[in-house]
């Protein structure tokens, strides 16, 4: 009986899409060859985190692989696992920013804020890493845990955190005008933290839940020119849109797997979501969507799959340039540099 | 105290079960001798390189050889015609973490197959990375217990330990998976899943597999598999409906389908690890075969000394008169040199 219910649940998110996409215009596009050019010796892993900086340098956070486990003082300890590279606008390698560093083990999401100082976010460090332009470490929000449990420890509580910057699984960082950052935290938590420019724990809300203003999980987050929030609550089917002090505004249905967003800058701002396909599958979802912040779909374009043009499982999308994207993608271990032809 | 005597008991129990029950006999008779001649320190590496357990070999149309080995980290390096080091590929990257098989398609294009991060990499001639399939289980979900019990149901595009890959002549893509799934799988050339033969459950049947441990595509398109557990080859067609087997020849530990109009099989029945009381006497040996399973001839003995073998897991026969053999003990890369032998009459069957 559970079963059967799951089937008719599974078939009207299904047919959820489906309505989605026959509604949605079609967006060409193109993706550029080689976007990025790699030096020899230098592997994308699994791409967390794709972002641009207002000189258009390309910034990507990679899951290299590889995080070791070494045994200390009857603890086990763990590092390495992600890199953070720079190319240039052309897709040139620029250099490596952060090598070795103590946060680095499994890249969740950069993003670079309007004084271009880039930020990454570390899903199992638990960090949130700022590094000025010229790549120093700036600030930290964020503690790793000293030493590992093997097995890894299960997630426990519900997800509302302490109020502080200690995070569970954080995914996503984002700013408004006044240079306050928010933290999307995430997938072990189920919460946004907020906290001043100096760093400051101001607040945080959502928990584990499904109604408004609760979470299944937070994939993503975008600040809009407002300072509205908006979090990718993917596990429940939506996106939520909250007001500066995270109190809930609207909710806009998604039928799919929103685990990347982007918001455009300027007057006219759209949003970009990703409903990227399970790492287990390239024969459903994939497609990105462009929409008007109300949530009304302007577009869609893709799908999943290994080639040029297609998509696997997306988990960043960079719009600083409203038709010319870089997606960053889990399932095929590279970055794509999409033009859009609206 | 009690429960780790218990577990260290278990380990002990289990590592000697293992290649005691891997090792066969062949139940083939009257099979001659292949002379060949070895090449006595084929490869020459760099000082301060080592090669790990040399778990896969291939060469690409220019004869370079590509070894795909597991040293403290797992490791492709690439050598000339001559043996001499060219370069590394692929260090650091994500996809390696436990080598298992590395073979070169008809474009010189690089396939990698490592069962540490289940993932099947092709690299383009120059190294860069063209396409991926499977995933590695994500890092921060932790430590995965080993598994036990039933196999989870084999996934489209998720390998568990997967083995070897293959091609057919219109670029279709075959991998064996593997360890704890029990089939072979076939993509497009974009990658897509096509079909499958066998699943996550071991089987005896016909099309059915116990540990598909190495796979090979002939030029009719026709898939080789080394069905190891079950002792056994298996040949299927394009569509992975099964042809025949080959049962006669020991444990089916690897397969190659040499280059070239006329092709032939080699079929390993490797010593297993560990060398079992017996085991030298009994299995190691390689056969030469017709692809409609004539046996020509077999060749190769275990030995810790070259040119002796210590479990050959993968063989390179794009030129079936130059071999070039991985081995798994012994860490150590042999090339073997054959005359032209003529065809006899003893079949596989």
């Amino acid at each position: 009986m559970k079963t059967l219910m799951q089937a008719v649940l599974t078939v009207t998110v299904i047919a959820g899409v489906s309505a989605n996409a026959q509604n949605a215009p079609e967006i060409k596009f193109d993706s550029a060859p080689n976007a990025l050019q790699l030096p020899a010796g230098i592997y994308l892993g699994e791409v967390g985190g794709v972002a641009t900086n207002s000189k258009g340098d390309v910034f990507v956070y990679t899951r290299t692989g590889h995080p070791t486990i070494t045994i200390g003082t009857a603890r086990p300890f763990a590092h390495g696992g992600s890199r953070l590279f720079q190319f240039d606008a052309t897709g040139k390698y620029v250099r490596e920013i952060g090598k070795d560093s103590y946060g680095f083990m499994f890249a969740n999401q950069v993003r670079i804020d309007a004084a271009d100082n880039i930020w990454v976010v570390d899903q199992m460090t638990n960090m949130v890493i700022k590094f000025d332009p010229q790549g120093r470490l700036a600030m930290l929000l964020g503690r790793k845990a000293e030493n590992v449990a093997v097995p890894v420890r299960a997630t426990t509580g519900d997800g509302a955190g302490r109020p502080t910057d200690l995070f569970d699984r954080p995914t996503d960082v984002a700013w408004d005008a006044a240079g306050n950052t928010f933290v999307a935290d995430g997938l072990g938590n189920a919460r946004i933290a907020k906290f001043d420019k100096e760093g400051r724990f101001v607040k945080s809300w959502g928990k584990k839940g499904t109604v408004n203003g609760e979470f299944a999980n937070v994939r993503s987050i975008a600040v809009d020119a407002q300072g509205n929030v908006y979090a990718a609550d993917a596990g429940n089917k939506r996106i939520q849109v909250f007001d500066n002090d995270g109190n809930f505004k609207s909710a806009i249905p998604f039928a799919g797997n929103a685990q990347a967003i982007c918001m455009t800058k300027g007057a006219n701002q759209a949003l970009y979501v990703s409903n990227s396909n399970p790492p287990t599958d390239i024969d459903r979802d994939g497609e990105i969507y462009k929409m008007k912040l109300d949530g009304t779909i302007v577009g869609k374009f893709g799908k999943a799959g290994k080639m040029p043009k297609e998509f696997g499982t997306v988990n960043a999308i960079d719009c600083r340039t409203e038709n010319t994207l870089y997606v960053g993608e889990i399932g095929n271990l590279r970055v794509q540099k999409l033009m859009l032809h609206p | 105290m009690k429960r780790s005597l218990m577990f260290c008991f278990l380990v002990i129990v289990l590592l000697s079960a293992g290649p005691a029950s891997a090792q066969r006999k062949a139940t083939i008779e009257g099979v001659s001798e292949i002379p060949f001649t070895a090449v006595p320190n084929f490869l020459k590496l760099p000082a301060g390189e080592y090669l790990g357990e040399s778990v896969a070999v291939a060469t690409n149309s220019k004869g370079h050889v590509f070894v795909f080995h597991r040293s403290a980290n797992t490791r492709l390096f690439e050598f000339d015609a001559n043996g001499v080091f060219l370069k590394e590929i692929g260090a650091g990257f994500y996809g390696f973490e436990f080598a298992h098989s590395v073979r070169v398609d008809k474009d010189d294009n690089i396939w990698t197959v490592d069962e540490g991060t289940n993932m099947v990499t092709k690299f383009s001639p120059d190294g860069k990375v063209l396409m991926v399939l499977g995933r590695r289980p994500p890092a921060v979900a932790g430590v995965l217990a080993y598994p036990v019990g039933p196999n989870t149901p084999a996934q489209k595009y998720i390998f568990c330990r997967p083995t070897d890959v293959g091609w057919d002549p219109q670029g279709n893509i075959f991998v064996s998976d593997g360890y704890c799934n029990n089939r072979v799988v076939k993509y497009d050339k974009a990658g897509r899943f096509v079909a499958q033969a066998g699943s996550e459950k071991s089987g005896k049947a016909m099309g059915q597999f116990d540990l598909p441990h190495g796979l090979q595509v002939d030029g009719q398109g026709n898939v080789w598999v080394a069905d190891r557990t079950n002792n056994r080859w298996q040949v299927l067609d394009n569509d992975l409906k099964p042809i025949r087997e080959i049962t006669n020849l020991g444990v089916g530990w690897t397969a190659c389908i040499s280059g070239g109009p006329h092709q032939y099989a080699f079929l390993s029945n490797s010593n297993p690890n560990g060398n079992m009381p017996g085991t030298w006497e009994t299995t190691g040996e390689i056969y030469k075969t017709e692809l409609d399973g004539t046996v020509i001839g077999k060749f190769g003995h275990p030995g810790k000394v070259a040119p002796g073998f210590q479990v050959v897991h993968m063989l390179d026969c794009r030129n079936p008169n130059e071999l070039i053999l991985g081995e798994i003990e012994s860490w150590r890369v042999q090339k073997y040199i054959f005359k032209p032998t003529p065809p006899k009459s003893a079949s596989a069957k």
